[in-house]
Formats: structure tokens, sequence, C-alpha cells
């Protein structure tokens, strides 16, 4: 472009020398770390032996697997029961689980968050506690619960509410170190006490974002629900896995498509109730 | 509450509008009544079918604690504190075990974030017209991220055999879903003024993806991405229970076998692993996040 070599354009360039830098050199950390996490990802992909050879084979094999998935066939009425029967089992697993951890984390909550605390040690613990939930994930509580309940769908509620309790009770004292103090102030300054100021200062601002995350859980919580059976913990996992071990492709498909018919249903009935409850607000 | 108050106050439009209060509050609370009604029915027949038993898990208790103490124990009978040698004795093997297991997370990440870049686009209404086509990729993206990562791994298993490969794949397909989607959200919400000034000065659609739309996002996908990686970590510990790469398989033997020192040495690991990485991605995401409010 000619108008670059003007004096007023050459007398912009001198003035705002730093936007008109070459792009490299504006933006030198950025593309330092891209070319350190490509690099890093290359690695990866040498170090999982991914080869060419083995994905085209792989590949190929996975398209003759589809085949034999397609069509979806339950193959008797008496396994549509069963499937249904496992679904139903996998649904109420994932309503008990989120519940029962929103309801425990609900008080923790208040525990770890800055300005509602007893005390910072109090605070560190519930904070550490809730991070060493969250980090074992449901399978693993699964194995530890089936060990102290049995096999069953019990064990899963449990390994649900063990590890949820750590998410919620993460996401809830983070809500509740963001809402508004000015309420808190209003009714400590019209003699209430500090429990009144939790009750009527905190927990209405709280509602909202509570019955969102719940409502948010409770679709997550039936995809995690209906794995939890490959080990042993009840719903649809142990019918999957016993397809997938027998090779009943057919039936398979069949299971995959219902759990994602169902995952589809409650995600849209959970949009619905959400907006129901706290209207139309970005959250 | 003020109803004594008010009542003095005879024919008074207060009157009216008291009333209104009190039906209000009356409707809203039968509403109430009604939802924990239906919950408690939702509760009972949960319960039911989830075989809940409260007395049970009153009994068993103690075997909670006996579990927890014995994974804490040595098998000399020590506290696994007392000889954090003997206690980490597989350090080596399970130090790389965990490395593989962070790797195939951040190649999953990395490989599901960027099919999520290029569909996303593609997936939103304001950018793309073609209603057909949003809504056919919608329904892939939500077909990839509604069967859990363990599903597919089970078949990939099949397909690719054992080893990181069907986990990294699985974790890369159920990541393209959930960021599609999260993707689409943020791009749906863009300022559109960019976009039109794009599309006035005769810019191409891709065009308008990479001057108009991708500087907006940029920092919203980045800090996503993120959040997945950490999420992924944590999935990609567990896939090993089915044959797909890293600690898993390891961990599942353990517990099979019951090597308790060994369960919380690994479960120790995965942890402080995912604490690590969960700081790490949480600074740099409030790093994003302020530079993207500075720009």
């Amino acid at each position: 472009m000619s108008g670059n070599k003007t004096p007023a354009a050459l007398a912009m360039r001198a003035r705002h020398a730093a936007v008109f830098q070459p792009y490299y050199r504006r933006h030198g950390r950025g593309l330092g770390l891209l070319f350190l996490a490509v690099v890093v990802w290359l690695y990866g992909i040498s170090a999982m032996e991914v080869s060419g050879q083995r994905l085209l084979k792989g590949v190929g094999e996975l398209a003759h697997i589809v085949g034999l998935m397609l069509p979806p066939d339950p193959g008797s009425f008496a396994a549509v029961v069963v499937f249904v029967k496992a679904l139903v089992e996998t649904l109420a697993i994932a309503f008990l689980g989120t519940l029962g951890a929103a309801l425990i984390a609900f008080p923790l909550g208040f525990l770890a968050a800055r300005n509602t605390t007893v005390s910072h040690i109090v605070r560190f613990f519930a904070r550490r506690s809730f991070d060493t939930l969250r980090g074992v994930d449901i399978l693993i509580w699964a194995l530890v619960w089936i060990n102290v309940v049995g096999l069953g769908p019990f064990a899963g509620v449990l390994a649900l509410i063990s590890s949820d309790v750590g998410s919620f009770g993460k996401l809830f004292s983070e809500a509740i170190e963001a809402a508004d103090h000015k309420a808190v102030e209003g009714v400590l300054s019209t003699g209430g006490s500090r429990s009144a100021a939790l009750r009527f200062g905190i927990v209405p601002q709280l509602l909202p974002v509570w019955v969102s995350q719940v409502l948010y859980f409770f679709e997550s919580n039936t995809r995690s629900a209906s794995i939890i059976g490959i080990v042993g913990a009840g719903g649809v996992g142990l019918v999957l896995s016993e397809q997938i071990r027998t090779l009943e492709f057919g039936q398979m498909s069949f299971m995959i498509g219902l759990i994602w018919l169902t995952v589809s249903l409650i995600d849209l009935a959970c949009s619905r109730l959400r907006f129901a409850i706290i209207g139309k607000r970005a959250l | 509450m003020n109803a004594s108050a008010t009542n003095h106050v005879p024919a008074h439009p207060a009157q009216a509008l008291h009333t209104a209060y009190v039906e209000a509050g009356v409707e809203k609370r039968r509403v109430l009544w009604f939802g924990l009604a239906v919950l408690a029915v939702c509760v009972a027949v949960s319960a039911r079918v989830a075989e809940i038993s409260p007395m049970k898990l009153w009994d068993h208790l103690d075997a909670l604690g006996s579990y927890v103490l014995r994974i804490l124990h040595l098998e000399s009978g020590q506290w696994v504190i007392a000889d954090p040698v003997e206690w980490f004795w597989g350090w080596k093997k399970w130090l790389k075990l965990m490395l593989e297991t962070v790797l195939m997370a951040y190649v999953g990440t990395v490989a599901g974030a960027l099919v999520a870049v290029c569909t996303c686009f593609v997936a939103s209404k304001n950018i793309t017209r073609r209603v057909w086509l949003v809504f056919a990729v919608r329904r892939l993206l939500e077909f990839a991220r509604t069967v859990p990562e363990l599903v597919f791994a089970l078949i990939f298993v099949l397909a690719f055999s054992l080893g990181p490969l069907p986990g990294l794949l699985a974790l890369a397909i159920h990541t393209a879903g959930a960021l599609g989607k999260l993707f689409a959200e943020v791009v749906e919400n863009i300022d559109m003024k960019p976009v039109d000034g794009v599309v006035a000065s005769g810019g191409s659609w891709l065009q308008v993806v990479r001057f108009a739309v991708l500087p907006q996002v940029a920092s919203n996908f980045a800090s996503y991405t993120l959040l997945r990686f950490e999420i992924n970590v944590r999935s990609a510990a567990v896939l090993g229970f089915v044959g797909a790469g890293g600690i898993g398989q390891t961990l599942l033997e353990v517990i099979r076998k019951f090597y308790y020192a060994d369960i919380s040495a690994i479960l120790l690991l995965i942890v402080v692993c995912v604490m690590v990485i969960d700081g790490v991605t949480e600074w740099v995401r409030h790093r994003l996040i302020g530079a993207g409010h500075h720009a």
C-alpha cells in the first residue's frame, strides 16, 4: 500500500511504534508459549505410539465395529425391559447423588468462604478437603464404597455424593464470596444477628446459583451414573460392559442410543426448570 | 405479619394492597409446597430403586473406617508416614504412568479443542446462516458429549487394541463435544458489529471468522480449554480401568488385589497431581481473563 509512505503515515508510525512492530515481536511471549505447547503435543503424539499405520488399521476396525452396531437391535422385548430398568436405576442414582451432595455441601460451603468462615484454619482445611474429594474420580469412589456397602446402586449414590460434595463445596463457597455484601450490612445495621445476616443477607443471593448448579450437575451425573456400573455400582454401566464383553454390538448401540436420548431429555428438562425457577438470567 | 397494622385502616387503598400481597404470598407458597411434595415423591421412589439403606451404611461405617486405616498402614503394620520410602516403593513406575496419564489428557484436550474450534463456528446461528447445517453439527456435538468417554474408550480398545491411543481418542471426542457446545455459546454472544464491518468490506466467511470473531472469543476459548484439561486429567486417571492407558490400570489392580498401602500411595499421587494442575490452570486462566479485559 503506497499510503504507508506518506509523511503523515510515517509520523504516525513513529508515534505509535509499539503498534507497528512486526507481529512476532508484539506477541513474542504468546508465540513462545504456543511453540512450547506444540512441541509438547508432538512429543505426546510420538510417545503414545500414534502411527499413521496403526491409526489407519484402527479406523478400519472401527468402521467394521460400527457396521456391526448398525442398526441398533435390542434383540427381544425382555431385553428392552432390562435396559429400561437399568436406566431408571441410573436416573435414581444420579438424582439422589446430586441432591445428597448439594444438601451436604450447602452448609460446608459457608465454612470454606472467606467472608463467612469461622476461622482461617477451618477455611484452609475445608478447601483442601474439597480438592481431595474432587481430585478422586467417581469411579474410584465407587470402588471404595463397594468395599463398604457391597455391590449395587447404593455404592453408586455414595460415590456420586463423595465426589460432588467437593465440586459443590468449591462452587458454593465461591458464590458466597462473590455475594454482594451490602445486604449483609443492611441486616446487621437493623440489629440482626450474624445468623440472620447469613439467612436474609446471603442465602437469597445464593439460591439461584445453587439451583442452577444442582441442575447442571444432575445432567452430568446422569452420564457419570451410566458408567459406574462398569465397576459394579449399579445402573446401565453393568449391562453395557457385559454387552461389550460378549460383543453384542446391536444391543450395545441400542443402549448407547437410549443413554443419549435420556441425557438429552434431562438436559432439556433441566434448562427449562432452571429458567422457570430463576428466570432468564445469565449465570 | 403486618395484618394488625393495616387492619385498622378500613376501606383504605392499603387494604387492597395488603390483600393482594397476602394472595400473592399464598400462591407462591402453594407452588413451593407443591414443588417440595414432588421432590419428596421423587426422592422416595429413587431411594427405593437405588436400594438406599441408611442402616446398612451405619452398620458398615466401621468397615469404611477400617478400610481407611488399612490403606494408611504398610504391610509391616507401621503407619505409611513412618516409612515413606517403603510406601512409595514403586514411585518410578507410578510417576511414569502418571506422566503418561497427564500427557494423554493433554494430547486429547488439544486435539479435541482443535476440532471444537473448527466446528463451533458452524454450530453458531449468528455466523452460519444455513439452519440445517447448524442443527446437524449441534446434534453431532451433542452425541460426542453425551456418550461417556469411558464408553468410547471401551469401543476404541476393541478397535485400536490396548494402550493410551484409545484413551486419548476417547478423551478427544468427548472434549470436542463438550468444548464445541461451550465455544458455540461464546460465539453466539459476541458483538456483531465487527462481523458487519468485515462483511460490508467484502470479507469472505473465513475472513469474518478470522478477523471479526476470533479476536473476541480467543481468551474465552483458551480459558475453557484449560478448565477442560483439568477435568480430563481426572478422567484420564480412570481410563486405564478399561485398558485405555495411564495409571488407572495399575490402580484397579492394586485395589482388586488389596495392596492397601499402594492404593493410598497412588491415590495421593493422583490427587496431588490434579491439585497442582488445578492451581496452575487457574493461575493462567486469571491472567488470560485479565489480559482479555485490557485488550
